[in-house]
């Protein structure tokens, strides 16, 4: 990302929160619009569940938001296009997801 | 008299039995094996079988001929796991109780869940390699198929051996060109993940392969569905990816028996949750997990599953003496990739260092090359089918330490701190 944020936090390289508890839904916003994303009531409640589960140290894939009950597969591409967990979990201040292999 | 049972006599099942059946006073302690099918498979041979190159015969033994005598071997399926009673339902109506329980249950394909997937053009124009009847019919449809656009495609990223769509891949690039027709062929190679693999270095070494092989790799893609009528994947964001012959690795799930017995992890896909180091199930301290059936971040192999069992072996024992687990799993993983005419490349990581270049298993004289593509790679993978019946199923040890070594590893530079 080029964009240098007005709100500045600590992130890798990569642009993802390097401090889970730093987080405000402003950095969101802003980390959102890089994204063209304008966030809704439905992409905080992803957010939201995305927080809570890293607070719990669920390992995440785009499985298991699909069986969050909160959205599945086709409206989580939908809100986060491109790469859905990737994008969403960068704007919710928690790390980025990694594969299993 | 207590008892171990472990469920499950596939790669990481028999490593236990073997393992335990050393260990353990028999006076003391019962070992059962319960499996629903009789027959091993060598998994790493289905590979090979639609190029002709193993037949169904080479891969395929009794899976009582690699357990102990005094271990119980019992076909039978199990309905439910009822950990607060800790008792196994079987399918049969017989009830069995463990004092310790090892789940070695695997994982398999469920085409089921891609829609359209096991459709119309299931086994005619649609295959899977993971199973031997879809690796034998698949090697009938290459005999003759005129070519076309040929697309692999990952429907999951978790999958066993997730190097092995790659070395199909490359399989089927040396195939057509030694029959005279790679021109005729399109490959694709369509999958969810970002690149060719998860891992960098690795990645850039297979997907500069891909290249020069001229396969055209499709990332992002997360299948939604098969249209069978229009011959096309369809991907969650209406992406499309049209073929001729598709070979498809379906989802992978671990067993309809861990979604029964409710132990399950949120992803839906039935592998149980685990202590990443100890293998203790998270849920309950006498189950044990193994192999494809956990949930850990590492690869789902029989390597994994090996340097497992060493690690298992400890912890069970430690349990057992009321100690402390202390024995560590690191993520070793340990793979071969098949890159065709007669060459391979290995690779060597664990979960925190990714595979690197360098020589294996001895520095300076390997003979094997990590990260490269030579000849003594696929005489290793080849050697590797006698090792496995030989020496690893029975739990015999091998000269490769369970805990992943960097002797032999080159670090770059960038990774020194």
């Amino acid at each position: 990302m080029e964009t240098i944020n007005a709100i500045p936090l600590a992130t890798n390289a990569e642009g993802y929160l390097k401090n889970y508890n730093e987080w405000t839904k402003e950095w969101a916003e802003e980390v959102a619009a890089q994204y063209g994303i304008t966030l809704t009531e439905k992409h905080w409640d992803v957010l939201q569940w995305l927080r809570q589960k890293q607070a719990e140290d669920v390992k995440l894939n785009i499985r298991k938001v699909g069986n969050s009950g909160i959205v599945d597969i086709k409206q989580f591409y939908e809100l986060f296009p491109g790469g859905p967990l990737k994008i969403s979990s960068k704007i919710a201040g928690i790390p980025k997801p990694v594969s299993c292999i | 008299m207590k008892t171990i049972i472990i469920l499950g006599g596939g790669t990481a099942g028999s490593i236990m039995a073997n393992r335990l059946h050393n260990k353990l006073d028999a006076d003391e302690w019962q070992i059962k094996v319960i499996d629903k099918d009789p027959l091993h498979y060598y998994q790493p041979g289905f590979l090979f079988v639609p190029f002709g190159v193993y037949e169904p015969g080479d891969i395929v033994k009794n899976k009582i001929d690699f357990l102990p005598k005094d271990v119980e071997f019992l076909v039978e399926e199990a309905d439910k796991i009822v950990p607060s009673e800790n008792r196994i339902y079987l399918k049969s109506g017989v009830m069995c109780s463990y004092d310790i329980l090892i789940i070695a249950t695997g994982a398999e394909i469920v085409p089921e869940e891609t829609p359209g997937l096991k459709g119309e053009l299931w086994q005619k124009d649609i295959f899977d390699f993971y199973t031997l009847e879809g690796a034998t019919l698949l090697a009938e449809k290459l005999k003759n198929w005129e070519g076309g656009k040929l697309v692999i495609s990952l429907a999951e990223s978790t999958i066993k051996c997730p190097v092995a769509p790659l070395e199909f891949t490359f399989l089927a690039d040396a195939y057509f060109t030694e029959k005279g027709m790679r021109e005729k062929v399109d490959i694709f190679y369509v999958t969810p993940l970002s690149g060719a693999f998860t891992k960098p270095r690795a990645t850039k070494m297979l997907s500069s392969l891909l290249e020069e092989k001229n396969v055209m790799v499709i990332p992002d893609f997360y299948t939604e569905h098969v249209d069978n009528e229009r011959k096309m994947l369809v991907s969650y964001d209406q992406k499309e990816v049209p073929f001729d012959l598709l070979v498809s690795i379906p989802v992978n799930k671990g067993s309809e028996l861990i979604e029964k017995s409710h132990l399950g992890d949120e992803d839906g896909l039935n592998f149980v949750p685990t202590d990443k180091y100890s293998l203790q199930s998270k849920g309950f301290k006498n189950i044990f997990v193994i192999g494809d059936a956990t949930n850990l971040p590492a690869s789902k192999a029989g390597s994994v599953a090996h340097f497992e069992a060493d690690i298992l072996t400890e912890n069970v024992l430690s349990y057992i003496e009321g100690k402390p687990l202390e024995a560590k799993f690191d993520g070793h993983a340990n793979c071969f990739i098949e890159t065709g005419f007669g060459k391979a490349s290995l690779i060597d990581f664990n979960y925190d260092t990714e595979p690197l270049p360098g020589k294996f298993p001895y520095p300076v004289v390997g003979p094997m090359g990590l990260l490269k593509v030579n000849r003594q790679n696929h005489w290793g993978k080849l050697a590797f089918k006698w090792v496995y019946w030989h020496m690893l199923i029975t739990g015999k040890n091998l000269p490769i330490p369970s805990h992943m070594s960097m002797a032999g590893k080159e670090v770059p530079a960038e990774l020194l701190n």
